[in-house]
């Protein structure tokens, strides 16, 4: 098992190399640190020197991979572009926003209330999406086929609204309608953000659940047509064996796949919510850095992002074992 | 000629996606499996209705991407003046570009109103000051909602409400008498025109009340948009229809040319790794997983700021805004599609490395034949399935998407009317006071209608294609 972990991450290295390379290539060469900081300043008459003196002090005066100047060969290699922006990144030094901030502490300081939102949605959203799926097959599967049905079209009317459309209508009718709720903020302390964190959990959970009710349903469907439901319920086992040890623990698998590999993006947070709730968080964090064309944030968010998403897979192929026994790691 | 036709990237492609489309359906229905598959989903009533529906939002989409612009009027003297040849050699035309659209619906696009008012209003719906001076000379404001411009122009002055509701039920009973017989005719028309009643009416009872439905719609839009503004105003006074039916060309295009991008790339990558698996399989597997490994939003971010600088550092390159947003629209659809190839590209991977160990393919390898006409000939036309049904899957995911883009600002160039940037110029709209709620549930329930009848499409579509597909819906 441990063996198959390291093995694992030893696999994930040429990857984060590929991320790296490619956003390097696109945040450096198809787009010079020039125009960076002609963007940056301003209006399009800025003049050389300030595009210098922007550079200096950003760390972008320096050769893109190679640097001549310097003496030494290990100088002539670390003294680029590329080994401190994207070398530096493998240690864990996600260096300076553009505006000159500490990315590494920022995304510290972040990652917890992206997660006081993040991981409640997820954990609900899965919740509810596997219940009422469950329900539906039940339905399909004793005889109700109108009330599938329905649940069907219902199903497809919620995947076909727009997800701002429940943020925004979310909004209007518990905060300023109702007045539950205030429309957005975050406060300090775990009672006093229930409050603010309800909303944009109750609102997650509805608009994920329509495409993923749909999903599981049709993974139901596909294990109880099966011949050990058939045997299960010819020897007389009762419904709530067949449905929770038999269908749902055979349905886990594909359902695995999907769900556990976006566990560690999680931290990443929701950049819709956490812009529309003014909730402090990673992707408010992002969705800032992209208004403000803030490239060194954009840079690491990538980076970060895809370190979390191979963490994913390799939980999932670690999770596989867990559920499915026939699975063995090697 | 009285116009110039201004050929805009996108709208070369819009033409090529149509060409492309019919000949794909030529070829399949030259093909026996997937005619069979074609008839069966003309037997879909929901597939049916809903095709019916995205035929009208294309043909809506299709008259916006016929550009032009128009003539100027020469002087009126000129007219009476001898035709030199000079004279007609030298035209002029407007600096405006108009699609066909845009020229059916001038009045909607020119009659703006000072700022916010509601659907089927006849006044403004904000307050405004008005100096009022009474006989002995006392000027005084009055706070009133003044009457708008171009909405309800044929009310007298003073109008009582009852008035105004004749007004309505009127103009609504005119449009369900024009709808009614318009409805006869098509009806009687398709009744008369299929003899053999294999395409339309199998599926009668349905479409037939679904093109009623239609038909009424579209007659009380016409109708009342002669006089009123349908859906309001925004806050600039424009007319929400007018935006609304302009919004419909931008989502079709994100939806299709986004697909059009991504087949060359997910078709060729996802079948040469499936069919010479080994290094080239790594190789192509390795890309995949970079690309997906990156967030999306993330990476679609960094190559539109990307792309935003380019185009600001190269302005000279175009001559119009116009020119401009629809060249961010076109490498949207474009980045959009090189993010997305990889789901497909998997699929295709997948069931080549199924089709490609059958044994037809090895009596084929064994006769000699190329690896370029077995993947051609053998594993292509098998794999057609997979890419119908994923295209028309992704088409609303795609729609969906340019909301979510636009409102986080990497979507359309901001001077694009589409459902993002309509919902985003908005959001803020149902906090004021009286609320305005109108060009919000305009944008997004017409976005609510395409999409779900693309759902329900696609619905069809792969229950028509997928040889696996038994379970309802």
């Amino acid at each position: 098992m441990l063996q198959y972990i390291f093995r694992r991450i030893f696999y994930a290295i040429p990857i984060l190399i590929g991320v790296n390379i490619l956003t390097f290539a696109l945040f450096f060469i198809v787009n010079t640190p020039d125009n960076m900081a002609r963007m940056q300043l301003g209006d399009k008459h800025v003049t050389k020197e300030a595009i210098e003196q922007w550079k200096i002090n950003h760390g972008y005066n320096k050769a893109l991979f190679f640097n001549e100047k310097e003496n030494n060969i290990s100088g002539k290699i670390t003294n680029t572009i590329f080994f401190d922006k994207s070398i530096k990144m493998f240690v864990g030094d996600l260096g300076f926003s553009d505006d000159g901030r500490n990315i590494q502490r920022e995304i510290q300081q972040r990652m917890l209330p992206s997660l006081t939102i993040a991981l409640p949605t997820f954990i609900l959203g899965i919740l509810a999406a596997v219940s009422t799926a469950l329900i539906l097959s039940f339905f399909y599967k004793n005889g109700f086929y109108k009330l599938d049905f329905f649940g069907v079209i219902i199903c497809i009317l919620m995947m076909s609204i727009s997800g701002l459309f429940y943020i925004i209508g979310g909004q209007f009718l518990f905060a300023i309608m109702l007045k539950l709720v205030p429309i957005s903020g975050f406060g300090d302390g775990f009672f006093d953000n229930i409050r603010f964190v309800i909303l944009p959990v109750l609102i997650g959970v509805i608009a994920g659940l329509g495409g993923s009710v749909r999903w599981y349903r049709a993974l139901f469907l596909e294990e109880i047509n099966k011949d050990y439901v058939k045997t299960a319920i010819a020897k007389g086992l009762n419904q709530k064996t067949i449905y929770f040890k038999h269908i749902l623990q055979n349905a886990l698998i594909p359902i695995l796949t999907g769900v556990v590999v976006v566990i560690p993006s999680l931290f990443m947070g929701s950049l819709l919510m956490e812009s529309f709730f003014g909730i402090p968080g990673l992707g408010s964090f992002t969705i800032e850095a992209i208004q403000s064309q803030d490239f060194s944030i954009v840079r690491a968010m990538v980076f970060v992002g895809s370190v979390l998403y191979i963490i994913g897979l390799i939980l999932t192929d670690i999770s596989y074992t867990l559920v499915d026994p026939r699975i063995k790691l090697n | 000629m009285n116009f110039l036709p201004v050929v805009l990237w996108t709208d070369i492609l819009v033409y090529l996606l149509i060409i492309l489309s019919s000949v794909l359906l030529i070829v399949m229905l030259k093909n026996p499996l997937q005619k069979n598959a074609l008839l069966q989903l003309s037997q879909s009533k929901s597939g049916m209705i809903s095709v019916l529906i995205l035929m009208i939002f294309v043909i809506i989409g299709f008259a916006d991407s016929l550009h032009f612009r128009l003539a100027l009027n020469n002087n009126n003297n000129n007219q009476h003046q001898q035709h030199n040849s000079e004279n007609i050699a030298k035209k002029y035309y407007s600096v405006e570009v108009l699609s066909l659209l845009d020229y059916a619906l001038l009045p909607l696009k020119e009659n703006t109103e000072k700022t916010y008012s509601a659907p089927l209003a006849t006044n403004l719906s904000a307050l405004e000051a008005q100096e009022i001076t009474d006989e002995n000379g006392n000027i005084k404001v009055n706070r009133i909602y003044p009457r708008l411009q171009f909405a309800g122009q044929h009310l007298s002055e003073n109008f009582t409400q009852q008035q105004y509701y004749d007004d309505i039920k009127n103009i609504a009973s005119k449009s369900f008498l024009y709808s009614c017989i318009c409805w006869l005719i098509f009806v009687a028309l398709i009744k008369f025109s299929t003899r053999n009643t294999t395409f339309f009416l199998n599926s009668k009872h349905s479409l037939v009340i679904a093109l009623f439905i239609i038909l009424n719609v579209i007659f009380l839009c016409v109708n009342f948009a002669e006089h009123y503004h349908v859906f309001g105003t925004d806050k600039i006074g424009q007319d929400v229809l007018y935006q609304v039916l302009k919004s419909i060309r931008v989502a079709l295009i994100i939806g299709l040319l986004t697909t059009l991008a991504l087949l060359p790339l997910s078709i060729t990558l996802g079948v040469v790794a499936g069919y010479f698996k080994g290094w080239i399989d790594d190789v192509i597997q390795y890309i995949y997983t970079v690309i997906n490994s990156i967030p999306s939003v993330l990476l679609i971010a960094a190559a539109v700021l990307l792309m935003q600088v380019f185009i600001d550092t190269h302005s000279q390159y175009f001559n119009t805004a116009l020119e401009r947003a629809d060249l961010r629209l076109l490498a949207l659809c474009i980045i959009l599609g090189m993010t997305s190839w990889t789901g497909l590209c998997r699929l295709l991977r997948a069931e080549t490395l199924k089709i490609r160990e059958l044994e037809y393919i090895q009596a084929a390898k064994a006769f000699g034949v190329s690896s370029f006409t077995i993947i051609r000939k053998h594993i292509l036309p098998n794999l057609t399935h997979i890419i119908i049904i994923q295209l028309v899957m992704d088409f609303s995911v795609l729609v969906l998407a340019e909301a979510v883009l636009s409102y986080v600002g990497i979507g359309v160039d901001p001077t694009m009317i589409s459902f993002g940037t309509m919902i985003n110029n908005a959001r803020l709209e149902l906090s004021r006071e009286p609320i305005v709620w109108w060009s919000l549930v305009a944008a997004f329930s017409v976005m609510l209608i395409l999409v779900l009848s693309a759902n329900i499409f696609a619905d069809a579509v792969r229950k028509a294609f997928d040889p696996k597909e038994k379970i309802n819906i």
